[in-house]
């Protein structure tokens, strides 16, 4: 008689009352439901996330919709399903909670546990984007309050996919606005160094030209997000030649690169900003004019690159703004490469920038060899 | 060991230990050059030019050819005859195999490491466990014959108690991976190919032109003894035709699962290089391979005792016993620094795979919430690898080298064989087939070996079948791996089809690889 007494103390202590533990069972099973749901409203998605929904409602079967029809049926009483988009519709044309009774289904089965269905729809930012369908042999005002509850938590999860997939998307529009960054001074700069071999040595200004022309057609190319590091560092090699073309003597360039890494997968446009930055640096430094050097090293799994420039250096403080995502502060490609390059690898593979006024600056890049997704 | 041999002509320490001084000087240099510098522009497009297949060729064969191919081959063939060409032939035609089944879509899959095709392929970290789990299995039962291999050679060219050669070699070998970095670069590694040939061609010629001018003495042995020599089978019959088709089955579907040359093939640029750089391997390890014959078939005339007075050092006594004086030392240094040059490259090429796989998926992971950086879990990595084997090859084991070298084929023939081959070919294979199919292959090989590895020989069927066990835990591992597939059929990854696109078409055709 002691024992089980002591037992559920033991237990009460440990794992809380019985409230407690069934509150700990629903935000687990709200927990398994939420994965498939932050991928936004699809069938595939609805289909992963509906069995846990109808756990959470306790009802014989459950069903998610979008606006237009079925996307996921789970539980008894399936041959509703051709019932669904009616009440869609019907729920629709007013907003809120509705609840349907036993001559709106009209079923004809004996013995169907499905036949009163509360239908709540699901918002994001105000739009009506489907709805949660709950179905029961009785509607009652406590189904109806935890279908309303259950949808707005549903809700709640549809939006916060939404913003995942806005802030893709503004990723990507901040690679576009990289390539279209390739800065009109650039093109202008380019041209007019040209220009200037036209007469005294056409044959190098002829060559000048197609290399522009074949870094131009590189830097706006529309598919793909990844690309060789040979071909990444082709580029480069494009825009010094260009850059030296127009500054000369004022401008010494250094590569080492281990063979071995050039077939990594890196990010579009990963390297060419850096090494923008390093000119840039490079030529501000007053004596002697810049010296830069671009090392690609192979550490077996992974593939390390360095842009080192002798330049006037920065604030460390300045750095880390740049990195942290500051965007009053003039270095736009640095915290681009840097966030792109967390988002695909991971945190542990931001750029590491190692600077002092005065000192020049290094920039190292990490990237591992291979890393599941990501393909040239 | 040979060196305890009394009256042996011209072998005293000084060739042995100038030659070793001399490779591994030779190696270290070379290293130090590894990145292509360029400071004017007109050299830029040269920097960043890929690895070519004809150097990368080179580098596959100079990692792959280990002191069981310098040392072993011949050595088994003078002692049990002409049966033994099937090591060389089947560790040629393995990458016949490779070639023609898995070169080009490994490289097009972007995998590093086996166990990173099992993730691309499957997107499964139990399966990527696993493969890594195999990858160190196979690398330290192929580093343990490297051990063995070193202590024979540096016994034999600088004397020294049995223990000293495993101690040294594993040292160097660590102090060569872990201080210097990650040393596997191409340019040395071609460098070594070059060397282990000419080590053993230079020696060879010269013992041929010796052989001639001799007049061309046979074999002394009786004709019944030389015909029984050169039958291409195994003794015993049945047995003898199992352990034959056992052993060409080990190597030639073995090769594609050896962690070290897996990872070559990352530095083609794209799979077309894959294709032909696979095609330059099979010429060069053919011309090779050419080479221990010689050597063996030399020793059948000149020394037919070394056979039974253990024949792994025969390749370095051989040029001391046939050319007397110095001449015989400066070949002796030649083969001394080849065999050194073989074990130091495979050896440090295994030591780099296991250590990248063991600081991947073991030391840099999260452990009681500290975890190493990614050098350190390096290194961690590197003893762990190289100290585990070499303990094994110290507490000595009595298999021969070429035995335990053909024992890690058969694990990487009877576990990642199937994996590439149903992977690359197969759109029904599922995680958990895999896991099944490398489980049963796996454990049932290297349970095998470990039988071998420590217990004495006998004649029966179960020996037998233990001390050769690829051709039937391959096929074990295949049905298993197709049956548990089949069973488990809805769990085939979505990504199939489109990764199966990518991996079978050429990277020159334009489409969408998503």
């Amino acid at each position: 008689m002691l024992r089980p007494r002591l037992l559920r103390s033991w237990r009460r202590r440990h794992l809380g009352t019985d409230a407690d533990r069934a509150t700990f069972r629903t935000l687990h099973t709200a927990a398994l439901a939420s994965p498939a749901l932050r991928a936004g409203l699809t069938r595939d998605s609805a289909e992963r996330a509906v069995r846990h929904l109808r756990t959470l409602l306790g009802t014989p079967a459950v069903a998610l919709t979008d606006t237009a029809g079925l996307l996921a049926w789970d539980g008894a009483g399936q041959h509703h399903a051709d019932r669904v988009p009616d009440l869609v519709q019907q729920t629709l044309e007013r907003t809120g909670t509705r609840a349907f009774g036993r001559e709106d289904l009209h079923c004809a089965e004996s013995g169907c546990p499905a036949r009163t269905a509360v239908v709540s729809p699901l918002f994001v930012e105000d739009r009506v984007v489907g709805t949660l369908q709950a179905f029961a042999p009785v509607s009652t005002a406590g189904l109806a309050r935890a279908t309303e509850e259950v949808a707005q938590w549903v809700s709640g999860q549809l939006e916060l996919a939404e913003l995942d997939d806005s802030r893709t998307r503004l990723m990507e529009a901040e690679v576009r606005a990289l390539r279209a960054q390739i800065s009109p001074h650039f093109v202008y700069n380019s041209l007019g160094a040209i220009a200037s071999f036209v007469r005294t040595d056409p044959d190098r200004a002829r060559e000048l030209l197609l290399e522009f022309a074949d870094f131009t057609r590189y830097s706006f190319r529309r598919h793909g997000d990844f690309t060789t590091l040979a071909e990444e560092l082709r580029s480069v090699e494009r825009y010094l030649l260009l850059e030296q073309a127009r500054f000369g003597d004022r401008l010494h360039v250094t590569l080492s690169i281990a063979p071995e890494v050039l077939p990594v997968a890196v990010p579009f446009l990963c390297i060419q900003p850096l090494v923008e930055n390093a000119v840039r640096h490079g030529l501000e430094s007053v004596e002697g004019g810049g010296h830069i050097r671009i090392t690609a090293r192979d550490q077996d799994q992974e593939c390390l690159i360095e842009v080192e420039d002798n330049g006037v250096g920065e604030e460390p403080e300045h750095v880390r703004r740049v990195l942290a995502g500051d965007r009053s502060v003039d270095s736009v490609g640095l915290g681009n490469v840097d966030g792109r390059l967390r988002a695909v690898y991971g945190d542990e593979y931001g750029l590491v920038v190692e600077t002092a006024p005065g000192a020049g600056t290094k920039v190292v890049v990490r990237v591992p060899k291979f890393h599941p997704g990501v393909h040239a | 060991m040979i060196s305890d041999l009394p009256g042996l002509p011209g072998t005293g320490a000084a060739p042995g230990i100038v030659a070793i001084v001399l490779v591994t000087v030779a190696t270290l240099a070379l290293g130090t050059y590894g990145l292509r510098l360029s400071r004017t522009t007109s050299d830029f497009m040269v920097a960043s030019r890929a690895v070519g297949p004809r150097m990368n060729a080179a580098a596959v064969s100079g990692e792959y050819l280990s002191a069981a191919s310098f040392l072993g081959a011949a050595g088994l063939l003078l002692a049990f005859g002409a049966e033994m060409l099937w090591y060389p032939v089947g560790w040629t035609a393995g990458y016949l195999v490779l070639l023609v089944l898995v070169a080009a879509p490994l490289r097009r899959s972007g995998a590093y490491t086996l166990p990173d095709f099992a993730e691309a392929r499957l997107g499964s970290r139990a399966v990527r466990r696993t493969c890594a789990l195999l990858v160190v299995a196979i690398g330290w039962l192929y580093l343990l014959p490297q051990f063995q291999g070193a202590g024979i050679t540096l016994a034999s060219a600088v004397g020294g108690p049995g223990w000293l050669g495993p101690v040294v070699v594993a040292v160097v070998v660590l102090v060569n991976v872990t201080a210097g970095g990650m040393r596997s670069i191409t340019l040395v590694q071609a460098f070594q190919y070059w060397l282990k040939l000419t080590a053993l061609l230079v020696p060879a010629a010269v013992l041929l032109v010796v052989w001639w001018g001799d007049g061309r003495p046979g074999d002394p042995a009786s004709t019944a003894a030389t015909t029984a020599w050169s039958v291409p089978l195994a003794d015993g019959g049945a047995q003898g035709l199992y352990l034959t088709y056992s052993l060409i089955a080990a190597t030639f579907l073995g090769t594609m699962g050896l962690p070290h040359v897996v990872v070559r093939f990352y530095t083609n640029p794209d799979g077309r290089a894959a294709r032909r750089t696979t095609l330059l391997v099979l010429v060069l390890l053919g011309v090779f391979y050419l080479l221990p014959p010689v050597y063996a078939g030399l020793a059948r005339v000149y020394a037919p005792g070394l056979a039974d007075s253990g024949s792994d050092g025969l390749v370095l006594e051989l040029p001391g016993l046939v050319v007397p004086g110095l001449g015989g030392d400066v070949l002796t240094g030649m083969v001394v620094g080849g065999a050194f040059a073989a074990f130091l490259s495979t050896s440090s090429g295994l030591a780099i795979a296991v250590a990248g796989v063991l600081s991947q998926d073991v030391f840099t992971r999260p452990f009681r919430g500290t975890r190493l950086s990614g050098v350190a879990g390096f290194r961690a990595g590197a003893v762990v690898a190289v100290v585990v084997p070499a303990g094994v090859a110290l507490t000595g084991s009595g298999a021969g080298v070429a035995t335990t070298v053909g024992l890690a084929f058969a694990v990487a023939a009877s576990t990642f064989c199937p994996l590439l081959v149903l992977g690359i070919w197969w759109r029904g294979l599922t995680p958990a087939g895999a896991i099944a199919g490398l489980l049963a292959g796996g454990v049932g090989s290297s349970a095998a070996a470990l039988v071998t590895l420590y217990t004495p020989a006998s004649d029966g069927w179960s020996d037998v079948l233990l001390r050769q066990p690829a051709a039937w835990s391959a096929p074990l591992a295949l049905l298993v791996m197709v049956g548990v597939s089949l069973a488990t059929r809805r769990t085939v990854p979505a990504h199939t089809n489109r990764l199966m696109v990518r991996l079978h078409t050429p990277e020159a055709v334009v489409l969408d690889r998503g």
